[in-house]
């Protein structure tokens, strides 16, 4: 299909930025070459808009079916027959509607940075570094191959490291920076293990072969090996899901994502709320049909449960929490619980696959609002030159767009129509609702913590109190503030827009309806516990009161406990401190420095030795030499006549 | 074959070779050495010349090795002497016991 060859551009043009800015860095100052990387984006975005338009409304619709497109497969290393690793794009309703999330937000995200890194010094690096990160996620989503998710799997995580380290000289955001790569580089060795594994049972790489119903017809039909009472195959899926987890922060692997927040605002914006850390859930939504049918969906109920619990563990934490871009980023962490959630309860035929399309849904949207929320975090640490909750307060006043775009953010991610968040969360809870009575019932909770949270943000950054500054805050420039509004839109008629979303992403492909029943009890009880964790929120925050000291020390121990984040962090200092440094690496060290080490040492000391012990021979008497050579050669003429002639 | 016999001249170039053995051995003065390792030489090629007649009269590779022997024997005095010359410039003798730093 030659009609979306230019695909390939969208893609092609934050790399070739990327080694524009990256190679001749010195030549370009502060606007320019944030002008060439916001244009390379801007063509990127429209380019990812036609390719939507012409996919979903015209040429990839058949017979009610959205049918793959190959725009074009490179075989790169070819192992036998079936098994290669190619490199190649491929369009798909996932895919596509990815593209348009991941250059819609890294439009925003680069446009924004034109005012937000203002006067940085690394200011041509920093666009480089998005420019590499844009091409790397775009490449990813576009992927035929399991092993180029792979690839491009580790360049974000590249990118991300190099850009949560932007301010290098912060030990902090060094230290973050490898807590990052470290966390998601343990969980993409489970990943690479999973992909090994598929292709040594499957033997195919080939994501539409995989998916395809020959090929899980053909495993579900042959015996495979098993491990635990699980197939090898289950356990590949396992495996693969771990390297998603990394990558989305799901419990435990989610240690890294809150200290990823060292990262400049727009960053955070761009891959720790939008688009990087929904890779996981863009890996699972990819090998669906594997995940669904192999064993009876049983490592899809892995994700299931741990997508339900990581939802609720990091909205108990985001109540907590004082720094708001932790806020922001526990909040995150809870938004993609619930994206795993929903494809772990989804099934897969017709009406079935209603969590399928619910997922990729919230993916949707949930990226438009947090990258919203982040960025007016953006502009108001970029005000008041704070993280911290308490150096804030009445902001409303100095900085109307955006307490207001703030607000409408708030009120997406809470759930209230007819905000964008409120169709797609919705939609999950009904889903969930038919799989199982408790995953409803955390993920309902859920909905009423994300409101509370969100709203004691909302609140105590832009009401509370009233706050004398320094300086007043303000919105500085407008290349924050169009981003905001751009957003804020987005987020006002997204949901309604595309609700069914049904009718572009579905697990099989085909097209299906499903409605909001409006009197239905469970959506208006969703919509009820938001309005109630919102009014709980008002009440505590909008002005000061001592309820929420008085309900901290009532709760006591469950309290410092949620304060200090479970103790995950130092859980895991203890296991890699204690346990595998004391325990295991420092005795491997003992052995490789004194055994190993040893040896070779040994070896060296003895040749010194022994020529010590010989050097004398080199005496400098010239007759001796002649001594020595006589006697070997009257030696050898014995030995000679004795093997020749035996006595 | 008439005259002397091989054995003879092999005796003879026998002992002449271990002489000149000897001497390389003992002797203390360079030019000694130098002198001693001529006989070897000589010894070595009259031995040349006198297997070559006695065995194989049909060829002459054994005559002209010796030929050769000489020619050399001729270049490495030359070289010989020169260095020895040297030496006794450096050092003020040419006692072989005196000439150790050669080995560095």
């Amino acid at each position: 299909m030659s009609a979306f060859e230019y695909v390939i551009w969208i893609p092609l043009l934050p790399l070739l930025t990327f080694l524009l800015l990256g190679l001749f860095n010195r030549f370009f100052k502060e606007p320019v070459s944030g002008y060439v990387g916001t244009s390379a984006m801007a063509v990127a975005w429209f380019l990812s808009l036609k390719t939507a338009i012409t996919y979903f409304f015209d040429a990839g619709l058949q017979n009610g079916k959205y049918m793959p497109v190959e725009v074009f497969k490179l075989e790169w290393i070819k192992f036998h027959s079936g098994l290669s690793i190619d490199m190649g794009i491929m369009l798909d309703p996932v895919s596509v509607m990815m593209l348009v999330v991941v250059t819609t937000i890294s439009f925003m995200v680069h446009f924004y940075s034109l005012g937000y890194m203002h006067d940085d010094e690394g200011f041509s690096r920093f666009y480089a570094y998005l420019s590499l990160f844009s091409f790397s996620m775009l490449s990813l989503v576009l992927a035929t191959n399991l092993f180029q998710i792979y690839i491009f799997w580790e360049l974000v995580g590249v990118s991300s490291f190099l850009l949560i380290g932007y301010y290098f000289t912060k030990p902090s955001a060094i230290r973050a920076a490898k807590k990052a790569f470290i966390v998601t580089r343990f969980a993409d060795f489970f990943f690479l293990i999973g992909i090994l594994m598929i292709g040594y049972f499957v033997g195919t790489f080939d994501i539409e072969t995989l998916n395809g119903s020959q090929t899980i017809q053909w495993i579900l039909q042959n015996q495979f090996p098993v491990f635990l009472g699980l197939s090898v195959i289950t356990w590949a899926l396992i495996l693969i899901f771990i390297g998603g987890a990394g990558k989305s922060a799901m419990f435990p692997l989610h240690i890294w994502l809150p200290d990823a927040m060292e990262g400049p605002t727009p960053v955070s914006a761009l891959i720790h709320a939008a688009t990087m850390v929904v890779a996981g859930v863009f890996l699972v939504a990819r090998l669906f049909p594997l995940f669904f049918h192999i064993e009876g969906g049983f490592a899809l109920r892995v994700v299931a449960v741990v997508g339900t619990f990581s939802a609720l563990f990091a909205a108990v934490i985001a109540l907590t929490q004082e720094d708001i871009k932790r806020v922001l980023a526990y909040s995150t962490m809870s938004q993609i619980g619930y994206m795993m959630m929903a494809l772990g309860v989804s099934g897969f035929e017709g009406m079935e696959g209603l969590g399928f399309t619910a997922g990729m849904f919230h993916l949707f949207t949930h990226a438009m609002f947090k990258a919203l929320l982040f960025l007016v975090a953006g502009v108001v640490i970029h005000a008041v030159h704070s993280n911290l909750m308490k150096d804030m307060g009445g902001l409303h006043r100095y900085m109307p767009v955006s307490s207001w775009t703030f607000l409408i953010a708030a009120l997406a991610i809470s759930g209230i129509p007819p905000l964008a968040g409120f169709y797609s969360k919705d939609v999950i809870l009904e889903a969930a609702f038919h799989y199982s009575f408790i995953i409803w019932l955390t993920g309902f909770i859920v909905a009423g913590l994300t409101a509370f949270y969100m709203f004691r943000l909302y609140f105590r950054i832009f009401h509370h109190r009233e706050k004398t500054y320094a300086h007043p805050p303000r919105e500085e420039s407008n290349y924050m503030k169009i981003p905001l509004i751009f957003l804020a839109v987005l987020t006002f008629t997204v949901g309604w827009l595309f609700t069914p979303f049904s009718k572009y992403v579905s697990p099989t492909r085909e097209a299906f309806h499903y409605h909001i029943h409006w009197t239905d009890p469970l959506v208006w009880g969703s919509m009820l516990i938001a309005l109630s964790g919102i009014v709980a929120a008002w009440i505590f925050y909008y002005k000061p009161t001592a309820y929420p000291d008085k309900i901290a020390k009532s709760l006591g121990v469950l309290y410092t406990w949620t304060k200090n984040k479970f103790y995950v962090d130092e859980a895991y200092l203890f296991v890699t401190k204690k346990i595998i440094f004391d325990k295991i690496s420092k005795p491997a060290a003992w052995f490789d420095r004194n055994i190993v080490d040893g040896m070779m040492d040994a070896i060296g000391n003895t040749t010194v030795w022994i020529s010590e012990k010989i050097k004398p021979i080199q005496s400098g008497r010239l007759q001796e030499y002649a001594i020595y050579f006589i006697y070997g050669v009257v030696i050898l003429i014995m030995a000679f006549y004795y093997m020749n002639y035996k006595m | 074959m008439e005259g002397i016999s091989i054995q003879i001249v092999l005796t003879f170039t026998t002992i002449l070779f271990f002489i000149g053995l000897y001497g390389f051995i003992t002797r203390t003065n360079l030019i000694g050495i130098l002198i001693s390792l001529e006989l070897m030489l000589n010894a070595e090629a009259v031995n040349f010349f006198v297997l070559n007649k006695y065995l194989f009269p049909g060829v002459l590779q054994g005559s002209v090795f010796s030929l050769f022997i000489i020619a050399l024997a001729a270049a490495e005095t030359a070289l010989a002497l020169a260095i020895i010359i040297q030496v006794y410039r450096m050092t003020g003798s040419v006692d072989v016991k005196e000439v150790k730093d050669l080995k560095h």
